[in-house]
């Protein structure tokens, strides 16, 4: 049942400015929202710093630990905490157009304060100087303890978040049964079940690895136990950034865009292959790894190529969406209806753009993930190029334009400085492309990534990149221009916007919905498909851990990085 | 399910790429043996500079002629920081640290591996003539940027080849 049917609807006679009673999760759903944006903000200056200093060029208080330093937090805050949090907030709202409210709204409460408690705990070693380790951590590069314990109290936090999910989806089924729920709700469950089964293996690495043994309860760690647990997360971790950017693609935007969906029963399809397929994967982040054999890693190659079907079904779905919505809106011939897409609509031309970039970002992924190719690229600039196409635009950006759409309606105010949110998609689209470009060429190059200065000594062969990074750094400056942007105008929206009635959530029609709605079908199952994803983890890890666990480890113990 | 032709034909096309991916993928492992450094062997790292494995770093040649270089990693440096190798021939590197994960990258070709602590990495490649920088590429503390070596690579024919080892290292 949806939140319309149970509350009674504002009459037509009552003046806008009379605001409806706010709906139960909102302030939750706020709350998240608030921590997203702050966290974007401080990893977006970082960002610019670095862009800066890997040019090469001299800024006040540039040195090399400043630099490691804010790599960290830039990816801690950006990887972990802005995504998360603006994905939680996300699931409430979707949870609670489903069901009118969200389960256990007290739980969720705690669970939110004790995943900021962490975020705090985390990032504030990281701004002492205690924990220059990257947000990938790879022991024996030793942080503070407490950047461990944070980080495992905002998963710990996140779980509560895709129990109440799951829960929410639950109740959605029980009270139509026989109904499929909304794509949204579908969506939000399938990332849910996805985030549980990815992160224990992080879970793992920090409760019986990290933890205690920055604790120095244990003297030594194996580093390649700790790097596979890591990615058997890392990878799906990514479609967890991605799946509710593909949520909004399918049940927001071609509503916005003034069409309707596709094939909807082809995106329920494309979710619960997401969960299924996630994460029996990660070895193809550990090709140039020694301890594991190549046949596990040829293994884990083929699974990552099938998860391109369903990302490229979504291309398919989400861009003949889009033309549907050109031509109603009056576009003709075989291109005339992408000149009609309504391009200043701050969520449209957000999705756009960033599905622009992660049309190169994807195919960049396919070379990434290409058992031969991946030595000539792995852990150059190429790298970091890549996934700010995918993870830094086409999940950022769908986010920033999910926020103009949302925030609204979370807080009964009126976006604020709509210009610079018509703007600062346009910039991101600019920063980005010249910042990736130019770090994909750059890592063909041979640039590594992750690296303070460029020169080498002065080696001949680094200057080649000389004029790439410099480009790179004006994309920097670009793109830090249009987060402060993004940050302004949520400020204003959520502290001084107008106080007006919010047209409510309603998601993306669907073409083609046969008389008398769907009827719940085997891609609906999520418990099952589950369960197959548990199976298909098992048969992928199961021998390369035991095999890793009967070699003859010696263990490291920690290094500070400074 | 209801499915438009269209849709029908976009993913029989994506199957049929897909179909290519795997079998050019395979037909290259398994045809061609083309792997990722994928070499299964462990070490203690706190000891490695004086076990017989990389006690003497650098190039040597095995009693059957084949080329080999022996390359420890520490914060920041290779050892050895220079290294002649001979043009157009197989080289197997054998990597590990003594202290944290480094990434052993010879820029601009394919030859890289991450170089753990515990373990040895093994990789046979071979080079064109010329002068190569050899980067560290995974972030190892303060110094990072400024861990490197060089590389000369001469024609086979220039270059001194050291003393044939008596007896396998291995």
């Amino acid at each position: 049942m949806s939140a319309d049917a149970v509350k009674p609807r504002i009459s037509v006679e009552t003046p806008s400015r009379v605001l409806p009673r706010e709906e139960p999760a909102n302030p939750l759903i706020r709350a998240n929202i608030w921590v997203a944006v702050l966290a974007f903000g401080v990893a977006a200056a970082m960002a610019m710093m670095q862009a800066i200093s890997r040019a090469n060029l001299e800024l006040p208080y540039r040195s090399a630990s400043m630099y490691y330093m804010s790599v960290t937090a830039h990816g801690v805050l950006m990887a972990l905490v802005f995504t998360t949090f603006f994905i939680m907030a996300l699931g409430y709202a979707v949870a609670q157009k489903e069901n009118g409210s969200i389960p256990w709204p007290r739980f969720s409460w705690a669970m939110f304060w004790l995943a900021l408690a962490g975020v705090v705990m985390a990032i504030g070693t990281v701004f002492a100087f205690k924990s220059s380790v990257l947000y990938t951590f790879y022991p024996p590069l030793q942080a503070h303890p407490l950047f461990y314990i944070g980080l495992t109290l905002l998963v710990v936090g996140s779980w509560g978040w895709a129990a109440s999910m799951i829960v929410a989806w639950r109740r959605a089924r029980a009270a139509n049964p026989g109904r499929p729920v909304s794509l949204a709700m579908h969506a939000t469950a399938a990332n849910a079940m996805l985030w549980l089964l990815a992160t224990m293996g992080v879970a793992a690495e920090m409760l019986f690895l990290l933890i205690p043994w920055s604790l120095g309860l244990v003297k030594t760690v194996d580093p390649m136990l700790a790097r596979t647990l890591f990615w058997f997360f890392g990878h799906p971790l990514v479609y967890f950034w991605i799946l509710p950017a593909y949520a909004i693609w399918y049940t927001v935007l071609p509503r916005e865009a003034g069409g309707k969906l596709f094939s909807e029963p082809l995106g329920r399809m494309v979710f619960t292959l997401f969960l299924v397929l996630s994460t029996p994967v990660g070895l193809h982040h550990q090709f140039q790894d020694p301890g594991i054999p190549a046949g596990w890693k040829l293994f884990h190659t083929f699974n990552t190529m099938i998860i391109s079907f369903p990302s490229l079904v979504t291309a398919f779905t989400i861009v003949a969406s889009l033309e549907v919505a050109g031509r109603l809106r009056g576009g003709t011939g075989l291109f005339g209806w992408i000149r009609t897409l309504p391009w200043g609509n701050p969520l449209v031309s957000s999705v756009l753009l960033g599905c622009l970039l992660f049309l190169v970002g994807g195919f960049g992924g396919a070379i990434n993930a290409a058992y031969a190719l991946n030595s000539v690229v792995h852990n150059t600039a190429w790298i970091a190029a890549h996934f700010h196409l995918t993870v830094g635009s086409a999940a950022a950006l769908t986010f920033m334009g999910a926020a103009y759409w949302l925030v609204p309606k979370v807080s009964g105010r009126e976006l604020e400085l709509k210009l610079l949110a018509k703007v600062q998609p346009y910039l991101w689209f600019i920063g980005m492309a010249l910042f990736s470009f130019t770090g994909h060429i750059a890592g063909l190059q041979g640039l590594p990534r992750r690296v303070f200065a460029t020169s080498f000594g002065d080696a001949a062969q680094a200057h080649a990149w000389q004029t790439l990074t410099s480009i790179s750094a004006l994309g920097g400056v670009i793109l830090f221009t249009s987060a402060g942007f993004f940050v302004l105008v949520m400020l204003g929206t959520l502290l001084a916007g107008e106080r007006r009635a919010q047209p409510p959530i309603i998601w993306a029609e669907s073409l083609g919905e046969p008389p008398g709605g769907y009827r719940t079908g085997l891609w609906d199952r999520l418990g099952l498909w589950f369960v197959v994803a548990v199976v298909l983890v098992a048969i992928a890890y199961a021998i390369p851990l035991w095999d890793l666990l009967h070699l003859t480890r010696y263990g490291s113990p920690g290094f500070k990085p400074f | 399910m209801n499915i438009d032709l269209y849709e029908r034909i976009w993913m029989w096309g994506v199957g049929v790429v897909l179909a290519l991916f795997f079998t050019s993928t395979a037909v290259a492992a398994l045809g061609h043996q083309i792997h990722p450094p994928s070499h299964v062997e462990t070490i203690p790292p706190g000891q490695a500079l004086s076990d017989p494995r990389f006690r003497r770093q650098g190039v040597s040649l095995d009693q059957r002629g084949r080329v080999h270089a022996r390359v420890v990693g520490l914060m920041f440096t290779w050892l050895p920081p220079e290294m002649t190798l001979p043009a157009d021939t197989p080289v197997t590197f054998h990597l590990t640290s003594i202290d944290v994960i480094h990434g052993f990258q010879i820029v601009r070709t394919n030859g890289q591996s991450m170089v753990v602590p515990g373990y040895v990495s093994q990789f046979t490649t071979r080079f064109a003539a010329g002068e190569y920088l050899i980067a560290c590429n995974e972030y190892c503390g303060v110094g990072h940027h400024t861990m490197a070596a060089k590389l000369h690579v001469v024609p086979a024919s220039q270059w001194k080849s050291p003393a044939r080892e008596v007896a396998d290292v291995r």
